[in-house]
């Protein structure tokens, strides 16, 4: 089967200014790249810069250094009218469902404004498309009439990606969208993510910190670590295979629903704080936290490189 | 059914209930807009609603009293001047035989119209300044800001005494003197709201579907920040009345035939020994007008606040 790759990330930078000197490294010197249907998994801890590269590539951050092509254009060579286009082919669903949804305006007014800013749809048919996108996410038409305040998280977060399917995307980039959610209700927002993507064809980049979630979503994985991606495999490659000493950290957290194979499982346990990305370390990144740290890890910095086909890791031990 | 004990709840008392698709989505409460929160939260507290009646009162005493008066609160009349309260003139005369009733009217409206025109000058002024410096940021924020700074140093005094000085009295000079500095708290409120609401994830997501500066600016931000707006302007308007008061106190304030409360307070003080009425009577009416917009300003940001929606 031919794959073809939808958006390529090259290099990608992403600094941010703090007072005079300091300068914080978000993202940095990031490449990969999403093929179309896919579901690419961003994993990494808090702070690593997962959520500044998905800003970054719906064009809410202007890269500092590197390009994202997506549909075979760089995303920074658009202007005007082309901006806009582009702001239709791909979304970005939010975090945290409170803070995404206006909460002066009326649920059919959050949906209604993607259509009223690409001129969509006007009067009744505006408030058809309302109804049908409240529907597809499985909520009804009088909820049109509420604030967001009048809804539950799961409820509103399904509010957040009826507005991001107002404009019929082809892309969209969750960022975190279940992590702020109870886990009885993160199901009902990955079935309906599941959903949309065989109904309508979508493409995914699926940000989260919940490993075990990323595995039962997504075909890709990068893992993140501050700014630099460390890992990159198929999820099942990565998930049997894992390479990185910290890969192999974030996967042994993932609890085994098996009490007696729970109890006799030895964890790796990563010892440490993450460090500052104003001021990373020297060499390889996490070798402040590596188990296997070498002299060598001190002062260069390692690059990806291939230790099985599709599988990339940067790291001095493979 | 009452239930007096928790034992009296048993087993049987208990009935399944099956949920059909969709039912858990209910929403059974009426839909409340904000606005009707707000003015459900003010109704609530007494004191703002107090300081609401004595605003409206004072509006009714400014516009309808004239009409009850037959006095004109120009015309002197010298076989009349300093006569104590009665049944003719209700408020008594000045020093020149002037109608208190239909001076104190007068003086109100004036009043009403430099507070008011104060805190719509503000209201413009510092929206636009503090919109721009908040949302553009960065170095367009910093040197906005620096101003802002600096004007606020300056005590607004110096600024007016000054400006009275070149401009000469009049209305317009008063209501300027008392914006020409006053914006830059208005500037500085809107500024932080506007770096607050900035960055929460419903502008960002508005940006990623592709909504315009002005668009954001109109449909988010400016409904966001609307309460504390108007909370400031609220206090904005006393705070013009009583500074035109004040300086019509020192002799700076709106020139005769114009009376406002403050050059009626000077007028009473000089016969304060002799006829206390003169000074008591315009007190009276700047301090209700100052507790009125004081109360109403209170239970407004109470009554807005976000937070303690219940």
């Amino acid at each position: 089967m031919v794959q073809d790759t939808v958006l390529e990330v090259i290099n990608l930078r992403k600094y941010f200014q703090f007072g005079r000197r300091a300068v914080l490294k978000a993202v940095d010197d990031l490449t990969f790249s999403v093929n179309k249907g896919e579901v690419f998994g961003l994993v990494g801890e808090s702070g690593c810069g997962k959520t500044t590269v998905g800003r970054t590539i719906v064009g809410l951050y202007s890269p500092t250094g590197g390009r994202i092509v997506y549909g075979g254009k760089d995303t920074a060579g658009l202007h005007g009218a082309a901006v806009k286009r582009f702001k239709r082919r791909m979304q970005i669903i939010f975090q945290d469902p409170y803070a995404s949804l206006d909460p002066r305006m009326t649920v059919g007014d959050i949906i209604g404004e993607a259509l009223d800013i690409h001129g969509l749809a006007r009067g009744r048919e505006r408030l058809a498309r309302i109804h049908d996108l409240l529907n597809v996410v499985g909520l009804s038409a009088e909820h049109a009439n509420r604030f967001p305040h009048e809804f539950s998280g799961g409820q509103r977060q399904r509010i957040g990606i009826a507005r991001a399917l107002a404009v019929d995307p082809e892309f969209i980039v969750a960022d975190e969208p279940i992590s702020a959610l109870d886990v009885s209700i993160q199901a009902q927002v990955v079935n309906l993510l599941s959903r949309l993507r065989e109904e309508r064809g979508l493409t995914y980049i699926f940000i989260a910190h919940d490993l075990a979630m990323v595995k039962h979503l997504s075909d890709n994985v990068g893992v993140m670590y501050l700014g630099r991606l460390v890992e990159l495999a198929p999820s099942a490659e990565l998930y049997r295979n894992p390479v990185h000493p910290y890969t192999q950290g974030l996967l042994s957290a993932i609890p085994i629903p098996d009490p007696r194979i729970e109890r006799e499982r030895k964890r790796i346990v990563l010892e440490g704080e993450v460090p500052s990305p104003v001021n990373p370390p020297r060499g390889c990144r996490f070798q402040t936290r590596c188990r296997h740290a070498k002299p060598v890890c001190r002062e260069e910095d390692p690059k990806l490189k291939p230790v099985a086909p599709g599988h990339l890791v940067a790291c001095h031990l493979f | 059914m009452r239930l007096s004990s928790a034992q009296e709840i048993t087993q049987d008392m208990f009935e399944p209930l099956r949920l059909g698709t969709g039912e858990g989505e209910a929403i059974t409460r009426p839909p409340i807009s904000y606005w009707r929160e707000v003015v459900r939260r003010f109704r609530r507290n007494r004191l703002a609603v107090a300081g609401l009646v004595i605003l409206v009162a004072l509006l009714a005493f400014a516009f309808i009293g004239p009409l009850v008066s037959p006095w004109d609160p120009r015309e002197q009349s010298l076989f009349d001047t300093n006569k104590v309260p009665s049944r003719e003139h209700w408020f008594g005369t000045d020093n020149l035989g002037r109608d208190m009733f239909a001076r104190l009217c007068y003086g109100t409206k004036v009043s009403l119209f430099v507070g008011v025109m104060a805190a719509l000058i503000d209201l413009v002024v510092g929206v636009i300044y503090g919109g721009i410096s908040g949302y553009f940021g960065g170095a367009v924020d910093d040197v906005m800001m620096r101003i802002v700074d600096i004007l606020y140093g300056i005590p607004y005094i110096i600024v007016a005494i000054l400006l009275l000085v070149v401009i000469g009295p009049g209305l317009w000079s008063v209501i300027l003197a008392m914006t020409i500095t006053g914006w830059v708290g208005m500037a500085r409120l809107v500024r932080g709201q506007v770096l607050q609401l900035k960055e929460q994830e419903f502008v960002l997501a508005a940006r990623a579907l592709g909504a315009s500066h002005l668009g954001i600016i109109l449909r988010h931000l400016i409904p966001n920040a609307m309460g504390v707006i108007i909370v400031q302007m609220t206090f904005t308007i006393p705070g013009a009345i009583f500074g035109e008061a004040f300086l019509s106190f020192i002799g700076l304030g709106v020139p005769l035939p114009l009376a406002s409360l403050g050059t009626m307070a000077n007028d009473g003080y000089q016969y304060l020994r002799i006829y206390p009425y003169q000074l008591i009577i315009p007190a009276v009416a700047i301090i209700m007008t100052m507790l009125g917009f004081n109360f109403v300003g209170d239970g407004l940001r109470d009554a807005l606040d976000p937070k303690l929606r219940r």
